[in-house]
């Protein structure tokens, strides 16, 4: 969550939503739209959504609305895209995930660790004899805390997800998508099937 | 290559499939779009698709260029006259590098283009084989769609959808690049079906009764309405509904260099250009009006200099197709989207008609001022070096403005798109976004292919002739009738200008030294004079216009004359310099 105090004056983060089409190079053009205009994109994630072949992009940018709207339409222009929305952190449920790799030795000496981890919410993922990796999910400053506290015992490795958010207004795009899906199924993806046969297929 | 005999196959939805290669369904996809002339340049990683048009050459009219900037500006020029889509072949690697400029200007001014690239074999992508570049990834800002086909059973959808996608809702150019091996690939050819729908695609917004009766509700109150017309006339083919709505309303209009053309430049309610090297009026008022009708356009800087200053008193209605144009730069009070074809004539049926006599006297005010300081001395001067203005002014009393003018793009561009006279619409051909000198002798050349029947003019500045001069080839080899007018005056005209202004005359690489233009025209076949002065000016352009086949004329005008009026870079509309 961020900090309204030491944002720009009318910046806040905004989670952007589009549906699009599973397409190669869509990414990209998606991409372009933020770095032409010298916008930083704070999370990016991209996944299947609850449709067939429709992906869903969960974008979090720190900006004006105003400057989100021209971008919400920008993109929504692209070809492959279905839908943009957009919605200020209050208006969605969001969360991230991070995992955390600690010695194992120190979780078996020291108890503490594992009420610490009981507090935040952490649970063990992996148990080996060399180390253990752990998982939280939660906002920002929720994921951040435990790297404070795992940090004394040692800490390996740790990585967080980019965010994910849903939308809290009921009506969703679930129900439009399927609508889309029923009337226009999506195409079978032609496969190149010469692609992984190297030069056995072609010489000229 | 039997297939391409077989008549049949052009035609949709075969019930039996027919081996074919690649290539070869591309080209029949092309038939089937109404494709008539190709322009292209080959090499080896798009040789299938030549090979292929061997055997397509009397359906298929391919011209080919000296440079693939040339290709795809003669794309555009063609695209810009004939309302249709403009299609380009270049290689791999260094050819579709050289197309990137094209895309851009074509992106950026809305020309609809499917541009052919070949590519390396699909294996060997991305290993940096010989001519392999990474063709989607640099094109993708310049593009609306583009596509790599790794697969000839690829082929038919994705040119359905590219031309499908350039020619619809805001145009733009499309770049499909096609691997080697898709090019060569036999496979099951099922006829060619054209695309009318993409699942995520909507052209045009769906228009909303709602915004046209409030938009009209406002055109009625106002007292001092002032029209904006850009492009989009054009593109949406909406010239006569745009006129109808024009003359019932009654309102003063002005356009930008793109729209230039859609009503005729003596139609008593146009009142001249929008813009940096605009009309006196039209930008003054444009600070006075009270309601701002635009229409197809998009309020580029050029037209609008400081935005803090422009038209703030007016409350703005903007049609457009695209919606991200709308609150792009100016805050609209009411937003009508759509293709203006549908809604110019829904808005037309909800406005009151109306004379704004007082009005638009105003407006002519300012053209008699202008007149006055600007206009009667450039395109009338009786005595010194002959003006750019006066060589417009004698083409239109003979060409009576039904010539196409393209132009290049520097000074020559304004005083061409200022004061060439045009009596039809899609006249204008110019780089208006991208100003990419160069422009002007490819487009010339694609402009005639897109419309045989008229004569077409291209205006060039010394300078920009000098940057794609090579297509002189093409007009040789090719025979296309285009008439070359250089305005001729020794300097990098426009960046002098500005050097002068703002630069204290600082003139930093401006100074230009040509070669013979019309030696090298002869080198090349083709005709041509140089005049110096004035009384040689009149015979010369009625003999370049009498002239069978291409022509060129050169023309020495005043070495340091500059472009007024002027809204300085960061200016208001309404700070427009006369001097
Ligand atoms: C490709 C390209 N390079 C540079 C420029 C910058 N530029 C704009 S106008 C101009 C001068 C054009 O000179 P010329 O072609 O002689 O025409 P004139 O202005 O004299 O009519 C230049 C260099 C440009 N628009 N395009």
């Amino acid at each position: 969550m961020s900090n309204a105090n030491t944002l720009p004056e009318g910046k806040q983060e905004f989670n952007i939503t589009v549906y699009t089409e599973n397409q190669i190079g869509l990414l990209n053009r998606i991409a372009i739209i933020f770095t032409r205009r010298k916008i930083n994109i704070d999370s990016l994630n991209t996944s299947p959504s609850e449709i067939d072949s429709i992906h869903r992009f969960n974008i979090v940018i720190t900006e004006t609305e105003d400057v989100v709207r021209k971008l919400a339409r920008q993109i929504e222009k692209q070809v492959e895209v279905l839908k943009v929305y957009y919605h200020t952190n209050a208006d969605v449920i969001w969360q991230e995930m991070a995992l955390y790799k600690v010695p194992a030795d120190v979780i078996a000496e020291k108890v503490a660790v594992e009420r610490l981890l009981r507090e935040n919410g952490a649970r063990a993922v992996v148990i080996r004899k060399d180390y253990v990796v752990f998982e939280t999910t939660g906002h920002r400053e929720e994921t951040d805390n435990l790297i404070k506290v795992l940090q004394p015992f040692g800490l390996i490795e740790f990585v967080r997800t980019a965010r994910i958010a849903i939308i809290k207004d009921s009506e969703g795009f679930n129900r439009k998508l399927r609508e889309f899906e029923r009337r226009e199924p999506g195409e079978d993806v032609i496969e190149n099937e010469y692609l992984n046969q190297g030069d056995k297929v072609f010489t000229m | 290559m039997e297939v391409a005999q077989q008549e049949v196959l052009t035609a949709p939805e075969q019930q039996t499939a027919v081996e074919l290669s690649g290539s070869a369904a591309l080209l029949e996809a092309l038939i089937v779009e109404g494709v008539d002339t190709i322009f292209g340049y080959p090499g080896g990683a798009i040789m299938p698709i030549y090979d292929a048009l061997y055997d397509y050459k009397e359906k298929l009219n391919h011209i080919l260029v000296r440079h693939e900037q040339g290709g795809i500006h003669a794309g555009q020029g063609y695209a810009r006259t004939s309302g249709k889509v403009g299609v380009v072949f270049a290689t791999s690697g260094p050819g579709a590098t050289n197309l990137v400029t094209g895309l851009a200007d074509a992106q950026i001014d809305s020309t609809p283009l499917v541009c052919i690239t070949g590519q390396v074999f699909a294996h060997l992508l991305g290993t940096d084989a010989f001519q392999e570049t990474d063709v989607i990834n640099i094109t993708t800002p310049v593009t609306k769609w583009n596509y790599q086909v790794t697969d000839a059973n690829e082929i038919p959808e994705a040119i359905a959808k590219a031309f499908y996608i350039a020619r619809t809702g805001r145009p733009g150019p499309v770049l499909i690049d096609i691997t080697k091996n898709a090019q060569i690939q036999k496979f099951q050819f099922k006829g060619y079906t054209p695309c009318n729908h993409i699942r995520s695609y909507r052209p045009k917004p769906i228009v909303r009764h709602k915004y046209i009766e409030q938009a009209a509700q406002v055109i009625n109150e106002a007292k001092k309405p002032f029209i904006l017309w850009g492009q989009g006339v054009l593109l949406g083919n909406a010239e006569q509904e745009f006129k109808a709505f024009v003359e019932k309303s009654g309102i003063p209009a002005a356009w930008t260099i793109m729209g230039v053309g859609a009503i005729p430049t003596d139609h008593p309610q146009n009142v001249g250009m929008l813009g940096m090297h605009g009309n006196y009026g039209p930008n003054v008022l444009t600070n006075e009006c009270d309601v701002l009708i635009a229409i197809g356009m998009r309020f580029d800087d050029r037209v609008t200099g400081r935005l803090d200053k422009y038209a703030k008193q007016a409350k703005v209605i903007h049609l457009d197709i695209d919606p991200a144009e709308i609150d792009k730069n100016v805050q609209t009070h009411v937003a009508v989207w759509g293709d203006c074809k549908e809604t110019l004539p829904l808005l037309t049926k909800h406005i009151e008609a109306k004379q704004h006599t007082e009005w638009l006297a105003k407006f002519n005010d300012f053209t008699r001022k202008e007149n006055e300081a600007v206009i009667d001395e450039e395109l009338h001067p009786k005595v010194g070096e002959m003006t750019m203005g006066e060589v417009i002014e004698q083409l239109n009393q003979l060409t009576g403005g039904d010539a196409v003018i393209v132009t290049d793009v520097g000074q020559h561009q304004m005083v061409g798109c200022r004061y060439a006279k045009f009596n039809q619409t899609r006249s204008n051909v110019t780089s208006g976004g991208l100003g990419t000198m160069g422009f002007a002798l490819p487009a010339a050349i694609g402009a005639k292919f897109g419309a045989q029947d008229r004569t077409v003019v291209a205006v060039i500045g010394d300078g920009g002739f000098q940057m794609t001069l090579q297509e002189l080839g093409t007009i040789m080899q090719s025979g296309v009738d285009v008439k070359i007018l250089i305005l001729n005056n020794r300097f990098l005209g426009m960046v002098r200008q500005w050097q002068e202004l703002f630069n204290e005359r600082r003139y930093s690489f401006v100074d230009i030294q040509s070669p013979d233009f019309v030696q090298v025209a002869k080198g090349y076949g083709i005709a041509g004079q140089c005049i110096k002065e004035r009384e040689a000016l009149q015979p010369a352009l009625q003999e370049m216009l009498n002239h069978k086949g291409s022509y060129l004329l050169e023309v020495f005008v005043t070495k340091e004359n500059n472009v007024f009026p002027m809204v300085p870079q960061g200016c208001s509309v309404s700070e427009i310099r006369l001097k």
